[in-house]
């Protein structure tokens, strides 16, 4: 049995219609190599919210032609699976991005639950950062600490890296 | 009125309501980016049944995965299920071993009023 593979890459271009196929794609592979279907579903989980994060995100710096392409990917090891996506986004954004990761990587499971409710009650009131309650959804679903990074493209934009742990049941 | 009936699609549920017996079904994967697109016309549904809503009514919630964005749409049709005066319920589904899953029911019983029933598949 293989140890390290990568289970799915896809760079490109992220709309609705593709978001689709690369979870359909990833899940099917994610089948037959994964026997545990609690570990199967929590990949699946955050799949779908990295997925919808960066077709949310790639539209908000859609002028910026160079950048509209996005990466995915699904990798495992002995222990983990990793998702990781990377996108560009405003650096404007970042200073948020940077607060609320460090607000989910600051609080434990009981905190992260209490944050989860609070923001789900709270988003009733405004449509926006829709993107807050999926990473915090993340980190509970994962148990683990959310890993990222900003490189920047030019005085408007960076790179912004992203990837979730998901520890595998050893048998 | 009408009875509400929506097919299952790759990412979104399938939903069967029945305002003559009271029973409201949603099963399956709610994983719509547009969540509130996908729901308005449950929504819009709901709201019109609430007043006129059969004794008992349950909203049975049969869910394998849903994401954020339609956590957010399943408040607000728990908003709407809760003002119903009359004795009603949500029966809650999971996957015995998806403690996930389970949890989000509890997490969702914490924030409304209204009696949950858990059920195991």
């Amino acid at each position: 049995m293989v140890d390290n593979s990568l289970i799915l890459v896809y760079e490109g271009e992220f709309t609705q219609e593709i978001t689709k196929s690369v979870l359909l794609m990833a899940e099917r592979n994610l089948e037959y190599m994964e026997a545990e279907s609690n570990t199967k579903k929590k990949v699946f989980n955050v799949m779908v919210e990295c997925l919808q994060n960066i077709c949310k995100h790639t539209d908000k710096v859609a002028e910026d032609k160079l950048w509209n392409s996005a990466i995915f990917m699904i990798a495992k090891d002995q222990e983990y699976y990793s998702i990781v996506s990377g996108n560009a986004i405003e650096n404007s954004f970042i200073p948020s991005l940077e607060e609320r990761f460090n607000q989910i990587n600051s609080l434990d499971k009981e905190g992260l639950k209490v944050l989860y409710k609070d923001m789900l009650i709270n988003s009733q009131l405004s449509e926006k950062g829709g993107a807050g309650l999926g990473f915090v959804d993340i980190a509970r679903k994962s148990g683990q600490k959310l890993e990222y990074s900003f490189e920047p493209i030019n005085e408007h934009s960076s790179f912004f890296c992203f990837r979730t742990k998901i520890a595998r049941v050893n048998e | 009125m009408d009875a509400l009936l929506i097919k299952a699609t790759e990412d979104t549920p399938h939903i069967s309501f029945d305002p003559s017996t009271g029973v409201l079904e949603i099963s399956g994967r709610s994983l719509p980016e547009d969540a509130a697109g996908f729901y308005k016309p449950v929504l819009d549904w709901l709201k019109q049944y609430a007043p006129a809503a059969k004794v008992g009514s349950a909203l049975a919630m049969k869910l394998e995965y849903f994401n954020t964005a339609s956590s957010k749409v399943i408040l607000d049709i728990f908003n709407i299920i809760e003002k119903i005066t009359l004795d009603k319920k949500v029966i809650w589904y999971f996957d015995k071993d998806d403690e996930d899953m389970q949890e989000a029911g509890e997490e969702f019983s914490e924030i409304v009023n209204i009696p949950f029933e858990y059920k195991t598949y």
